[in-house]
């Protein structure tokens, strides 16, 4: 079954890599074994978030884009296209409603394009668990250019950018001043801006805005932020005076109309060519291996003194802290410290 | 933590644009804990099945008014099951007559809820036949 489903996704068989972001959703020991398959055909695509405020216009840039890859220009040969959708899941139900299709319906008909509907199933930094593992089933199945578009983000859903080479953060006009702009949070990932809604009032002045915003940010080391681990400046390979640092182009755009949507198009793939030029797509593809194999070893930890650990001492563990008779840190380094044979298995 | 939750696609076929029905349907099934991917009105039989393909759906429900079921119904079930969705449930709503429905039930689609259905009654028949 595994076998069948990881050379259905290599061979690009659409049913085989819906199937198996299904499992990858689920996550079951079957997904490890697809995931582990795979690895070895991924880190070709080219991924790209989207992410801005609820109702921005994400989806509907998401599908402009989209189009515009798939029929390619003269500076650039059409493009595979798969596209991942996130939507919040509901806090009190566990269900969700997932609507970016409905705004995706140009898209419908080319087999050249790959969508998927994805709740966040509880996940708060705008993506969902799944997202990563998901990026990379459409990696292997062939698909050269992979859109993440969050879910509505505010300001502190940032985990875009640990997943995406290229972050496209959409504003609109009419969001808040200049103080809004120099906070610290989802500004502060953007490779690309798209303000989008442009026809309305105020899109000169919140371009305006953000230019000031980058003005205000120093040369060199702000390209680093976007992982916000300013210890790693020193590794980043060609991050030296000598090559400039990444300036966000600002982009207008009417994605109803389908206006500015070139430009945009053009800064992603800029973008992209500098991050291959300054050999900051091999730093961030590290960055990403070094963010998941944390992430990784946090949960399987986790598991293992859960799998390990009598519910009864568990509760009374928890019983404990809460009057106050035990502190937190210490009930943690007791669950961790248990006889080692326990780990085993 | 991940788990598993039933997706279902709710998809109006055909020309009518009355979608009220089918958000509070969608509603109604987003409260009962599923995942609902909405796609819209005026799709065609096409986009329904690739839609319930990449999304990988245990349900599809179809939302129609216009009094176009048992032109469009069987083209959709035919289409799925070329994709290889053998083992997707599809529920039908609207303005369907009684009698259509031994000949729709025959034609794949395992339960038609009209007017007036209790959302409930939905979610329970959804629950029993995918669980």
């Amino acid at each position: 079954m595994t076998e069948e489903l990881v050379a259905g996704i290599l061979a690009g068989q659409r049913r085989a890599i819906a199937r198996a972001i299904t499992l990858v959703e689920n996550d079951g020991s079957e997904a490890q074994a697809i995931l582990a398959a795979i690895h070895s055909h991924t880190g070709r695509a080219h991924i790209v978030g989207v992410t801005g405020p609820p109702g921005s216009g994400k989806s509907t840039l998401v599908n402009d884009l989209a189009l515009s890859f798939r029929r390619g220009s003269a500076g650039h040969p059409p493009q595979t296209v798969g596209i991942i959708a996130i939507d919040p899941t509901s806090p009190f139900s566990g269900g969700a409603i997932l609507g970016d299709r409905i705004r995706m319906r140009d898209l419908a008909g080319d087999p050249g394009i790959f969508i998927r509907s994805m709740a966040s199933r509880g996940s708060l930094g705008g993506l969902a668990w799944a997202t990563a593992d998901t990026v990379r089933l459409l990696d292997a199945g062939g698909y050269d250019l992979v859109f993440v578009e969050t879910v509505g983000a505010g300001q502190a859903e940032v985990d875009i950018a640990k997943t995406a080479h290229t972050t496209v953060v959409v504003e609109v006009p009419g969001l808040g001043d200049d103080i809004q702009a120099i906070k610290a949070g989802i500004l502060e990932i953007a490779d690309v801006f798209a303000v989008n809604k442009a026809d309305h009032e105020g899109a000169d002045h919140a371009v305006q805005v953000l230019q000031m915003m980058l003005d205000l940010n120093s040369p060199g080391p702000h390209a680093v932020m976007h992982h916000s681990r300013l210890i790693e400046v020193a590794a980043i390979a060609g991050q030296t005076a000598d090559t400039p640092a990444w300036r966000p182009p600002i982009h207008k755009t009417v994605a109803t109309r389908g206006e500015g949507i070139d430009g945009l198009v053009e800064a992603i793939l800029a973008h992209r060519a500098y991050l291959e030029r300054t050999g900051n797509l091999v730093w961030r593809e590290r960055e990403r291996a070094a963010s998941e194999l944390e992430t990784i070893i946090q949960q399987e930890a986790l598991r293992r003194v859960l799998a390990h650990t009598d519910g009864k001492q568990l509760a009374a563990l928890i019983d404990q802290i809460a009057r106050r008779e035990l502190d937190p840190y210490a009930a943690g380094q007791l669950l961790l410290n248990q006889p080692s044979q326990a780990y085993r298995g | 933590m991940p788990d598993k939750k039933i997706r279902v696609l709710i998809a109006k076929p055909g020309l009518d644009g009355h979608d009220r029905g089918a958000k509070v349907i969608a509603r109604a099934l987003r409260d009962a804990g599923m995942e609902v991917i909405y796609t819209g009105i005026r799709q065609t039989p096409e986009m329904i099945a690739e839609a319930a393909l990449q999304e990988d759906v245990d349900v599809v429900g179809l939302s129609i008014l216009s009094g176009a079921h048992l032109a469009l119904f069987p083209r959709i079930v035919s289409l799925l099951r070329e994709n290889g969705l053998d083992d997707v449930l599809v529920v039908a709503g609207g303005i369907i007559p009684d009698e259509d429905v031994p000949a729709l039930n025959d034609m794949g689609i395992g339960g038609v809820f009209g007017p007036g259905t209790p959302t409930d009654e939905i979610v329970d028949f959804i629950r029993g036949q995918v669980l």
